[in-house]
């Protein structure tokens, strides 16, 4: 359970980037942020990865409060920053080094082989093709077990093949041991197609315009009458912002 | 494996393919390429040799290669060529000993923060701005004239690019791999040891490079200043009792050395950098 409680975050600069932010993300839960450049979502995730702190309110996984990076939380980024230096395997234990030898080469296997790795262990980075490194990437965070996984527009630099097969491979791999999930994007339709609940945010400051459930119920074809439903109701909340900064994702 | 896994597939041997293709440059195998790179000068050798037994030059000022190939016997055959060999490498090795321990530890110091940088960088810049040969004569008057104001010539000269090869390693270092660690909650040592230190290395060995680079041109400097022993010795021996083909030489074996020990050095770390891109790599090797 991650919990954020009237969060704000304003930079040195000046530069209100999220005001008073409050919502509950429940376990297991996929949640998908959308929403334009300079919302405030990359920042958020950031807040909640520890990586930033908070200017005002609490962030919190299972009553723990955040304040640096913690165990119960990994990240995937938009590129995959991937470790030159070390193999495939490597990459993927880069983050469990402190457990036992055994235990770290059967979490490894098993993630090279959920990711249709196999066998590939052994190559470097610079051999991977972009979709190949992001799914290490994933499985990086996933071997560590986080009870909650953020992803930071993970599939946005990816053609629209590899992007709907990553998201088949996110999918899979979180339902090995069903962690939150926050995924930010700009992809109305990744988030329709993932998530359980969206939350549309709008700029200056970042703050929530709506929260939307995707009844479960629904198919999750896109082109289904109420996922178009859902997306035309995302795209209003963004609409009146679309003066204000360019929505790539809303104009697609 | 899904339909779309093969269609990811595909990048990564078209990658090989254009690797393979740049790496054979045109049609060039690699020892047909060392062959081309030796035409160049062993023809001139040959032509200067041929000119000088046809009477067409006298070689006085630069003797017939033969002529130096046989100095060059003389002088290993008698035993000198081993000892001034063994004196420059002395001088060289101990510089460059002490200037890479110096460049490296101020350069680590000067990117650990900010505010170390801000309080060595500007000094340590100025003196870069002194000719090194410039700290002769206070090393003499400080060091005496023997292998203590040498050697400490040759390790400011190679001090100063591995300090500023190091420090740059640092800072170009990507902060969006530093994040990872700390997302992974790496302490500042392992942050150093696990990504600092590869992703700094392959910087580093360039900065080692032209380091070794400068430790060969100072210790010519160094033994100019009066040696008795030493391939600028040589040098100056050669130039004072008119004897181009020593002279010529001493030169040689300054090149042959020069590329050996660069080549040790590339070999030795090669090893660390089996991870680099072939490209990156293939231009390093001939650069």
């Amino acid at each position: 359970m991650l919990r954020l409680d009237a969060i704000s975050k304003t930079y040195p600069t000046g530069t209100q980037a999220l005001a008073h932010l409050t919502l509950s993300v429940g376990a297991g839960e996929i949640l998908a942020v959308v929403g334009g450049s300079g919302c405030g979502k990359s920042t958020l995730l950031r807040l909640i990865a520890g990586l930033d702190r908070p200017s005002g309110g609490r962030i919190e996984v299972d009553g723990e409060t955040i304040a640096a990076p913690h165990p119960a939380v990994g990240i995937v980024f938009q590129e995959p920053r991937l470790l030159a230096w070390l193999t495939v395997a490597q990459n993927i234990g880069f983050g469990i080094a402190h457990l036992p030898r055994p235990e770290r080469e059967a979490r490894i296997q098993a993630a090279l082989e959920r990711i249709g790795l196999a066998g590939h262990g052994n190559r470097w980075p610079r051999e991977l093709s972009g979709g190949q490194a992001q799914r290490v990437a994933l499985a990086r965070a996933l071997v560590a077990r986080p009870r909650v996984l953020l992803l930071d527009e993970p599939f946005s630099a990816l053609d629209h093949f590899t992007r709907a097969d990553l998201q088949q491979h996110l999918i899979a791999l979180w339902e090995d041991t069903r962690p939150t999930l926050v995924l930010v994007t700009h992809d109305i339709d990744e988030a329709l197609a993932l998530a359980d609940r969206v939350v549309v945010m709008q700029p200056h400051p970042g703050r929530i315009g709506a929260i939307l459930t995707v009844n479960p119920e629904y198919p999750r074809a896109p082109g289904s009458p109420e996922i178009e439903a859902l997306k035309r109701q995302i795209l209003n909340v963004l609409g009146p912002a679309r003066s204000h900064a360019a929505l790539p994702a809303a104009a697609e | 494996m899904s339909a779309a896994d093969g269609l990811i597939e595909t990048p990564a041997p078209a990658a090989r393919r254009s690797g393979a293709v740049r790496r054979g440059g045109g049609t060039l195998q690699g020892w047909q390429r060392a062959l081309l790179g030796f035409a160049l000068p062993v023809g001139a050798a040959l032509a200067w040799e041929v000119a000088i037994r046809l009477g067409i030059a006298q070689g006085r000022l630069l003797p017939a290669p033969s002529t130096i190939i046989s100095t060059l016997a003389d002088l290993a055959r008698n035993g000198d060529l081993a000892l001034h060999i063994r004196a420059t490498l002395a001088r060289v090795a101990a510089g460059f000993a002490l200037g890479v321990a110096a460049g490296t530890l101020l350069g680590a110091l000067a990117g650990a923060s900010g505010l170390t940088r801000a309080l060595l960088d500007p000094t340590l810049q100025g003196l870069r701005a002194i000719p090194s040969i410039a700290w002769v004569p206070l090393f003499i008057l400080w060091l005496g004239i023997f292998e203590a104001s040498k050697v400490t010539l040759i390790a400011v000269g190679v001090a100063f690019p591995v300090y500023l090869g190091t420090l740059g390693a640092i800072l170009s270092v990507d902060r969006k791999i530093i994040e990872v660690g700390r997302s992974f909650r790496l302490t500042r040592l392992q942050l150093s040891c696990r990504i600092l230190l590869p992703a700094v290395l392959p910087h580093y060995i360039v900065a080692l490079r032209s380091g070794l680079g400068l430790g060969w041109m100072f210790v010519v400097a160094a033994e100019f200043m009066g040696a008795s022993e030493g391939l600028g010795y040589l040098l100056v021996d050669g130039q004072q009792l008119g004897k181009p083909a020593q002279i010529v030489a001493a030169i040689v074996v300054f090149a042959i050395l020069g590329k050996l020990t660069d080549a040790l050095l590339v070999a030795a770390s090669a090893p660390l950098l089996r991870w680099e891109d072939t490209a990156q790599r293939a231009a390093q090797a001939e650069g």
